[in-house]
């Protein structure tokens, strides 16, 4: 199983290497791993089926409880077939698409990155590998949605997609490590048991008030909705792939994943329930608004995911299957519109819906699955979205006070999203063939097949529901582990569902009559951008943009005293306050040892050398004075056991001077370029740091000091490390590794002064 | 700085203080000494042998760049460290030798490792004060 | 001897920053080696200072038999004098090279090359 989830990423590493000999075969062979992987996972149906979850374990950082646990249960092989299932369709898809494009190679490495780190999501069962997955979803969506990137506007809403989700991204790791926390485990399945003790736990508000955060920004949840029409800049494809089974499913996911260990509450349903209705409500209007296809689609799948987060709000066992059964509809109807939306596209070159029309004159397959997908987006009886608007209805109608205000939204919904389904999948292809347009062409294969194959399979599980029965008790179980048996069926009998299930046919067709898209309906919704999240969320980048770039150019001028001063001046207010503020030093005689006289010659030879070397003016007296300090350092080493210390000092004190030496005659001058008042207030400054660092030095020397480490080192040194002088031994042996980098900063130290004075790096020598 | 007895003084220190800085390493696990200092005491050897022989007469008797030793030096440290990998221990743990040897006293990874500093050291003052030189 | 060896190391870090506060370029190299012997001392007066028993164990024994210095600040200098020898070498060759290029050493003539070169 890791084989399938890493292949993904190991084919994308291998890009540059193929694409300097085979670029040309790479569009040919990527599409057979999704196709692989999904046969490989339709080889574990049966077992899955029978609710006999497969596992699979490999250890990452077993010390932090972080391991790649994957686990194949009902959910995760549904969310499993749709990303390599459809995966399948879009590599082949897209190797015709965009068959004339520069960086296909390209292409295919972000496709495969992003299917494998969907596919890891999705099989997860350890939170933290969970959202090591989560955030490579978001990472390699950045690269397909600015893809086209010499687009500025790609450019942009790439950005702004990465960073709403890398922020969702964030905010969900400090919700699943919360939950990991109280909950005492990183397994879901694990979690599963300790449900009752998190959701009594005082965090768990927090917990799922974290969780959602993540899980709206990815689903694009109102008010987080934004980034998602804006990433219908990148190709089609990647819209198809991205927009109707993974990327924005993935916080469907989440939810589904965690409704058994977080779910059932009153705070967890109606938020959900919230959210969600005004996500499909405002979504689905706004759908209405847009004439762009593409535009149409990305908020009808604003909208679709508004309806599958309310199911799950709504989490009765009738809400739950509806979720189950929506996502697979979706996925199924919203790829085909996609696909053929890409199609329209390629051979017209608009999607502007209202100067579409008549194209089945032409590409009559491409327009017979359109028709099968707009009917199953409608929910017309013989279609799988029949079957799912059923139970979607048949949950809110029996949902406590509610349920007429539910029913009422979600109908008015899906009336909406019945004709944005329609504006897609039928208008382009009836009525007259425009003049301008009589020139497309039937596509290649490549690019019908796939539409045409999933909306017949919409009619094929439309028509016989029962092929699912199995599959989605599965799903079911993975939401709610102790579920009734399912019987999916169309005829669910004469009652208020049907007729509320004709009402929304009616109702649809008759606003589908009524309404045509124009680009006047469109300026209508002018007036209000203002207040749309889009432009609060551009001016808080604006506002914080100007903050960041004054706050820098108050503190970063250029200027290395000024930076110096700055941390001077914080420091010792801040440490100075703290002494000030409640801490008395009282010394300890008895721990200060007697001064002998050759100690004392050696303090005055010191001070005065520090007086000498501030106030010489020549070269040469400064760097005696700095060798005289650097031995009257040697000598106090010596005196207080520490001979090796002492030798070192003597050492680097003769090459310094050495140093010096050497390159005496190329340096500046001793100078001095400040004015007196200048120097008087940094002599203070100093002065007060100075006295500061003195003050803490006792202060830290008057409090008892602890030894552990330093006793270890020093019992062990023989009986370890087989060294009797432990200041060597905790070199070599002890703290080995530190030793190591700190040779490697020498290294480079080194290499830095050969490359400065061997390379020539004079600008002015170039010419 | 070409007086002739610097030179003379020079041409016996250089081997004396070589030996000096060996010794310094070796029994650096027992006695104050070690990699650091011996590869100090061998990099100022060097250099007082070519402030006395000039540049060219040094890297001759040296025939080795200096810079060379670094990665040499930086490689010993990092195999002796890796080395109880061979035995299936840990990284760092100190592999001895039971006997001690003549001359050398007890020899175990520890040693290596020091030896890899002494080496890094060497090379990268050297490297350091010659190429300075090199440009004046 | 510890209160001298406070006061000596107070006056390091003062002479130190007094000398990083210059605007010239030598100075700051001296304010550098200053502020770092200070801190070589800092970190060694807080390891307590006991005279004449270094952290070497005796011939005869295993462990430690009497009172010893503390070996880790020991260590812990020790790096950092090697190291410390690189920075300044490092930075000796910078200002030098800056100086050769520049020609000049005030590092308030250094706050706006870019556009000029």
């Amino acid at each position: 199983m890791i084989f399938a989830v890493i292949s993904g990423f190991i084919l994308a590493a291998l890009v540059p290497l193929f694409s300097s000999f085979a670029r040309n075969l790479i569009p040919k062979i990527y599409p057979f791993l999704p196709l692989g992987i999904f046969i490989y996972l339709g080889t574990c149906f049966s077992q899955v089926t029978q609710n006999a979850p497969m596992h699979w374990s490999y250890n990452w950082v077993p010390s932090f409880g972080v391991n790649l646990d994957f686990r194949l249960d009902g959910l995760a092989l549904l969310f499993g077939m749709l990303i390599t299932g459809i995966g399948t369709l879009v590599f082949f898809y897209s190797s015709y698409y965009l068959k004339e494009d520069k960086y296909l190679d390209r292409f295919y490495g972000y496709l495969s990155m992003f299917m494998a780190a969907m596919l890891g999501l999705v099989l997860s069962d350890n939170l933290i590998s969970l959202f090591v997955f989560w955030e490579l979803t978001s990472i390699s969506s950045f690269f397909l949605i600015g893809y086209k990137n010499d687009d500025p506007s790609s450019r942009k809403s790439a950005l702004m997609a990465l960073g709403i989700t890398g922020f969702g991204g964030l905010v969900l790791l400090a919700g699943l490590i919360w939950i990991g926390f109280v909950g005492g485990s990183y397994s879901i399945i694990e979690l599963v048991n300790s449900s009752e003790l998190i959701k009594s736990h005082e965090a768990y508000p927090w917990i799922i008030g974290l969780l959602f955060i993540g899980a709206f920004t990815k689903s694009a949840q109102f008010p987080f909705h934004f980034w998602l029409p804006g990433a219908m800049k990148a190709p089609t494809p990647v819209s198809t792939y991205l927009h109707s089974a993974t990327m924005v499913k993935a916080g469907i996911y989440l939810l589904a994943r965690f409704t058994p260990v977080l779910g059932g509450t009153d705070s967890w349903n109606w938020t959900l329930i919230l959210v969600g209705g005004i996500t499909m409500l405002y979504a689905a209007a706004h759908s209405l608004f847009r004439t762009d296809l593409k535009s149409i689609l990305a908020y009808s799948t604003i909208s679709a995911l508004g309806i599958l987060v309310f199911l799950l709000g709504v989490g009765t066992e009738d809400a739950l299957l509806a979720a189950g059964i929506f996502i697979l509809t979706h996925a199924l109807y919203k790829a085909t519109l996609f696909l053929i939306t890409g199609i329209i596209d390629h051979e017209t070159g608009t999607r502007e819906v209202t100067s579409l029309g008549g194209l089945q004159k032409v590409m009559k397959p491409v327009a017979l699955a359109g028709y099968l997908a707009a009917l199953s987006s409608a929910g017309v009886p013989l279609f799988l979205g029949f079957i799912s608007k059923e139970i979607m209805y048949e949950s809110t109608f029996h949902f406590s006070n509610w349920a007429i205000i539910l029913t009422a939204s979600i109908v008015l919904t899906k009336v909406f999203l019945f004709v944005a389904g329609f504006w897609v999948g039928i208008k382009p292809f009836t009525g007259n063939l425009p003049q301008e347009h009589a020139k497309a062409k039937m596509p290649s294969p490549l690019l019908w097949i796939p539409p045409v194959f999933l909306a017949g399979l919409c009619v094929l599980f439309g028509v016989f529901p029962g092929i699912l029965d199995a599959f989605m008790q599965t799903v079911f179980n993975s939401m709610s582990p102790e579920g009734e048996v399912i019987h999916l069926a169309l005829w669910h009998g004469l009652n208020w569902v049907l007729v509320l299930s004709l009402l929304t046919l009616g109702l649809g067709f008759a606003l589908y009559k009524f309404l045509k898209p124009s680009q006047s309906l469109k300026g209508k919704l002018a007036p209000f951008d203002k207040f749309a999240p889009i432009e609060l969320m551009e001016r808080i980048g604006i506002t914080f943009q100007s903050f960041a770039g004054s706050w820098t150019g108050f503190f970063q001028n250029g200027y290395l005293r000024n930076y110096v001063i700055s941390i001077l001046i914080f420091l010792t207010v801040l440490a100075g306050y703290r002494l000030y503020d409640g801490v008395d030093i009282h010394l300890d005689w008895s721990q200060i040892s007697d001064i002998t006289p050759s100690e004392f010659l050696v303090v005055v030879l010191m001070v005065t050398s520090i007086f000498f070397a501030l106030i010489t003016k020549t070269r040469t007296g400064v760097i005696v004075a700095l060798g005289i300090i650097g031995l009257a350092n040697c000598l106090f080493f010596l005196y207080y056991s520490a001979p090796d210390l002492a030798m070192t000092q003597f050492s680097i004190d003769t090459l310094t001077v050495l140093l010096f030496m050497l390159v005496l005659f190329q340096l500046p001058k001793n100078r001095s370029f400040s004015t007196r008042k200048l120097r008087v207030r940094d002599g203070a400054l100093s002065l007060m740091f100075g006295v500061l660092i003195s003050i803490l030095a006792l202060e830290v020397f008057e409090a008892p000091s602890y030894t552990e480490v330093s006793e270890y080192y020093a019992e062990n040194a023989y009986l370890l490390a087989k060294g009797k002088n432990v200041v060597n031994v905790i070199l070599v042996d002890f703290r080995g590794i530190d030793t190591l980098v700190e040779t490697v900063v020498l290294v480079i130290a080194a290499m830095g002064v050969f490359s400065l004075l061997k390379l020539n790096l004079n600008p002015f020598n170039k010419e | 700085m070409k007086s002739i007895i610097f030179q003379t003084a020079s041409k016996y220190l250089l081997p004396l203080l070589l030996l000096f800085s060996v010794f310094i390493l070796l029994r650096g696990h027992y006695l104050p000494g070690g990699g650091f200092v011996g590869g100090l005491m061998a990099a100022i050897a060097f250099i007082l042998y070519s402030f006395a022989f000039g540049l060219k007469e040094t890297k001759s008797i040296v025939k080795l760049n200096p810079r060379y030793l670094m990665p040499v030096g930086l490689a010993v440290s990092i195999l002796a460290a890796v080395s109880p990998w061979l035995v299936n221990l840990p990284v760092m743990t100190g592999l001895w030798y039971d006997e001690p040897l003549k001359l050398i006293g007890m020899v175990g990874s520890s040693l290596f490792f020091d030896i890899g500093v002494y080496l890094v050291v060497i090379g990268s003052t050297l490297t350091i004060m010659f190429s300075i030189s090199e440009t004046i | 001897m510890e209160l001298l060896l406070i006061f000596i190391i107070g006056l390091l870090h003062a002479a130190g920053i007094y000398m990083l506060l210059r605007r010239s370029m030598f100075k700051m190299i001296i304010g550098l080696i200053l502020l770092g012997n200070g801190v070589n001392l800092l970190i060694f007066l807080l390891g307590r200072l006991v005279k004449g028993k270094p952290p070497v164990i005796d011939e005869a024994s295993k462990v430690f038999t009497e009172i010893y210095a503390d070996p880790v600040p020991q260590a812990l200098i020790l790096t950092a004098i090697v190291i410390g020898f690189g920075l300044q070498s490092f930075a000796i060759i910078l200002i030098k090279r800056v100086y050769k290029v520049l020609e000049t050493d005030d590092l308030d003539d250094l706050n706006s090359t870019d556009e000029e070169i």
